[in-house]
């Protein structure tokens, strides 16, 4: 198993199906009334967070402590970060606490990476700026496993702004590795300089692109990265890009809808579409701390 | 967990006909001590030990006509050799519905060996529930125990120097039916 985890692409296909079926096990996890495994006992794992984060840090720390590693949950605020401790000294000292994992999230893309040649033990990247967030796309592609059977050959299409998404970044990734069609859609402000060199269709048209996909991810408008304005107004981008009851009509009936979380209800998506049996929000959620868990024994489990 | 092989050596110790005879025996044995099998559990441990236990429970089927849960019991994550070795790929664990609690499990391998996994076994069953008692059966019983544990059923005793390797070959895993001992094993294989 790799050492570090900071790119989807670090996982060829087996590896990322190995990931996938060890998550199949860590899942059944949940349901036991012993919700722990001895796998990792004493081991240290540093959550590094940089950035605000819910889920991706309560899912690390859930993962973590159910395979009984030491947790140490690190946010920036509050830390000598704010006394303007750089990244280097903080990766020292976690080095000195001897930690054997770090998982961190940070505003700058590449961090993770630098990251990586400070520390002895394993990185892996929670959220790198607009770059990437492996283990989302991991949990996503374990969702969609779980829900459709198989990923190979299925037509994903991601929606909305894939520019400033991590998530979409290393969805794509993910997904050509498992063999998946992606279509990323969304106002040409929206999709990434270069994205012609990327393995995916591109549209700026959703509705012709709902009746033939299998599934659609909607991504957060992330407004606190916009510095300028990308599009003319919320309502404006709701109407041509946002799920609403209407579209969803239009997808196929087996289609899922996926949203990697905090959704902007009524923006991307409409309530009404988040809470539907057809979304797997919730599932997601539940799956990244199986996804997670899968990723830490393999990093973490085996011989350093 | 015993590996087979790609081309067999070594000498065959059991053939197709004794291995059936000595399951069929210990589900015999298993009736027997249990007065019937009534509340009992069969849980294979993977890879081997779960076909063991669907034929251990067919045979039980077919002589009394008693139906028994079969499961399956993966105990990677409970090994205590996970830091001497790579990260390995995980087996399937799937117990019967009714679960565990107050029932008489039977743990069911192929190779007893050092004992280690029926350890890592017996800390696995401690996550999942409280059986009322908890039992081994194992096919070939090859000596050289690290630990305190010892098998309530053994299909046969083999003894064995250290650097051999014991290799069961069922039809289910590996196409055939068959006990080898080889003289040396390639790699550390501890059971």
């Amino acid at each position: 198993m790799i050492k570090h985890l900071l790119s989807a692409a670090d996982l060829d296909a087996d590896g990322a199906t190995r990931v996938l079926d060890t998550a199949a096990e860590m899942a059944s996890v949940a349901g036991r009334e012993v919700k722990k495994l001895p796998t990792l006992r004493g081991r240290t794992v540093v959550n590094l967070f940089y950035e605000d984060s819910t889920r991706t840090r309560i899912s690390f720390e859930a993962a973590a402590k159910r395979l009984s590693a030491d947790v140490i949950n690190f946010s920036a605020k509050g830390s000598s970060v704010s006394k303007g401790e750089s990244l280097k000294d903080t990766a020292l000292t976690l080095q000195a606490m001897g930690a054997d994992a770090v998982v961190v999230r940070h505003p700058a893309s590449g961090a993770p990476h630098r990251l990586a040649g400070w520390v002895d033990g394993s990185v892996l990247n929670a959220g790198d700026g607009t770059h990437e967030h492996p283990t989302q796309a991991l949990l996503d592609a374990y969702t969609m496993r779980a829900r459709l059977g198989r990923l190979s050959g299925l037509t994903v299409a991601i929606v909305g702004d894939v520019l400033h998404s991590r998530v979409a970044r290393s969805n794509v990734l993910l997904l050509h590795t498992l063999g998946a069609d992606v279509t990323l859609v969304g106002p040409p402000t929206l999709l990434p300089v270069g994205v012609e060199g990327w393995p995916v269709k591109t549209s700026y048209d959703l509705d012709a692109v709902l009746p033939t996909v299998d599934v659609v991810m909607m991504l957060r408008v992330q407004r606190e990265r916009m510095a300028d304005s990308y599009f003319p107004s919320a309502r404006e981008y709701a109407r041509r890009y946002g799920l609403d009851a209407a579209r969803l009509a239009r997808l196929p009936d087996h289609a899922v809808v996926m949203h990697p979380g905090p959704m902007n209800r009524g923006m991307e998506i409409a309530p009404s579409v988040a809470d539907s049996p057809r979304s797997t929000i919730v599932e997601q959620v539940a799956n990244g701390v199986a996804v997670r868990m899968a990723v830490l024994y393999l990093m973490l489990g085996g011989s350093r | 967990m015993a590996d087979v092989a790609a081309r067999p050596t070594g000498k065959v110790i059991l053939g197709t006909d004794d291995m059936h005879r000595v399951v069929d025996r210990i589900a015999h044995q298993i009736l027997e001590k249990t007065h019937g099998a009534a509340d009992t559990i069969l849980l294979g441990i993977p890879t081997r030990g779960v076909p063991l236990a669907a034929r251990l429970a067919g045979r039980i089927q077919a002589f009394e006509g008693v139906t028994l849960p079969v499961g399956a019991l993966d105990v990677t994550l409970y090994r205590d050799d996970l830091r001497l070795r790579g990260a390995r790929a995980l087996g399937r664990t799937d117990l019967p519905p009714a679960g565990i609690d107050g029932r008489l499990v039977i743990l069911v391998d192929d190779v007893l060996f050092s004992g280690r996994t029926v350890r890592a076994a017996l800390d696995a069953l401690n996550d999942l529930g409280r059986p009322r008692a908890v039992q081994l059966a194992v096919l070939v019983d090859r000596g050289h125990r690290e630990l305190p544990i010892r098998a309530d059923y053994v299909g046969k005793n083999i003894p064995t120097a250290l650097p051999e390797s014991v290799r069961v070959a069922l039809t289910e895993t590996d196409g055939r039916d068959e006990i080898r001992i080889e003289p040396e094993r390639e790699e550390t294989t501890g059971i």
